[in-house]
């Protein structure tokens, strides 16, 4: 019989649409016991991980994510990330963290006031964290996105003190790995679409690695945001 | 002889949905968000949204009539659905 070596909660939201990707990501792993579950249950606490996954939350009302913080699943989730335990946001996930005050910044409309769906590159810009340790610094991985909130913000002193403290883990760059104007698709400060917290257990990203785990499903045969969940799933 | 310079006045647009229409985001922001966190004094939130207008115009009777024929005539809301509050 195998033995269970990790047990991960998928949380769903009223409104997430990415938890089963997320939850078959995760299931691609031996050992790995991935369970959807519904934001309301108590046992989200009894997990050795958390996956808020991407798409919507209580409609998105007032602000991305602003509701779902409030909500009694996130001060189960916020205990657990005291803990230490591994706490990762994709896209809406990262939202409703952001707005939960367990990661640093915001996340405003995109700069074009459009939702962006499009395949992207990112660089590594931290491979010591739990949710990085599989990757290389300056690494270039291919994800999609697909958003309309996701223009992450932050003052020059925050990010000053983001960037000091190794909390960047994800900027928007070019083919070669230059983060330049073009090749931030939403507008974020610094190119910036990934961040952790201080502790280094709670991390969130606009992109979605989820729906970059099968060669057959991305245009340029990218299977990067394996990479993400391996280097978790490592650390439990 | 002076031409008086124009004043700019900053008029607050407030469109909503109409009393009686459904408003799925202010109940959803009352329901699960607002009511659930102790609030109990809090009977209902109607959600909308806000234009602050900044118009040139000799005084504040005038600067809401412009922005409110600019609300009529450029449908900033729609009268079948919502209801409009001007104020200077």
């Amino acid at each position: 019989m195998t033995r269970i070596r990790a047990q991960v909660a998928v949380v769903k939201f009223p409104g997430s649409n990415c938890d089963l990707d997320a939850v078959s990501a995760l299931r691609k792993f031996r050992n790995v016991k991935a369970d959807l579950v519904w934001h309301e249950e108590p046992s989200i606490s009894r997990y050795d991980a958390i996956v808020l996954p991407g798409g919507f939350s209580f409609g998105d009302y007032l602000r991305a994510g602003a509701i779902a913080a409030r909500s009694p699943a996130l001060e189960r989730i916020a205990r657990s990330a005291e803990q230490g335990l591994p706490v990762l946001g994709i896209c809406n996930g990262f939202q409703i963290l952001i707005e939960g005050g367990l990661l640093p910044g915001s996340l405003l409309r995109n700069t074009s006031l459009r939702f962006v769906c499009r395949w992207v590159t990112i660089r590594v810009e931290n491979d010591s964290t739990m949710f990085t340790r599989k990757m290389k610094r300056g690494q270039v991985l291919r994800l999609p996105i697909a958003h309309n909130e996701g223009r992450f913000y932050t003052s020059e002193d925050e990010l000053r003190r983001m960037s000091d403290a190794g909390q960047v883990l994800f900027r928007y760059c070019d083919e070669k790995g230059r983060s330049t104007a073009s090749s931030n698709p939403t507008g974020t400060t610094s190119n910036i679409t990934g961040v952790c917290n201080r502790a280094g257990n709670v991390a969130g990203l606009m992109p979605h690695p989820e729906r970059a785990t099968e060669p057959i499903l991305s245009p340029s045969g990218s299977s990067d945001g394996s990479l993400l969940f391996k280097s978790m799933l490592e650390c439990i | 002889m002076f031409m008086q310079r124009p004043k700019v006045f900053t008029v607050k647009v407030v469109v909503s949905n109409r009393e009686g229409a459904s408003d799925p985001e202010g109940q959803t922001i009352f329901r699960d968000l607002v009511s659930k966190s102790g609030f109990k004094q809090v009977i209902g939130i109607r959600s909308g949204k806000f234009l602050g207008v900044s118009v040139e115009a000799p005084d504040s009777t005038s600067a809401k009539q412009i922005v409110m024929r600019m609300c009529d005539e450029l449908r900033i809301y729609n009268p079948a659905a919502h209801s409009v509050t001007v104020e200077v």
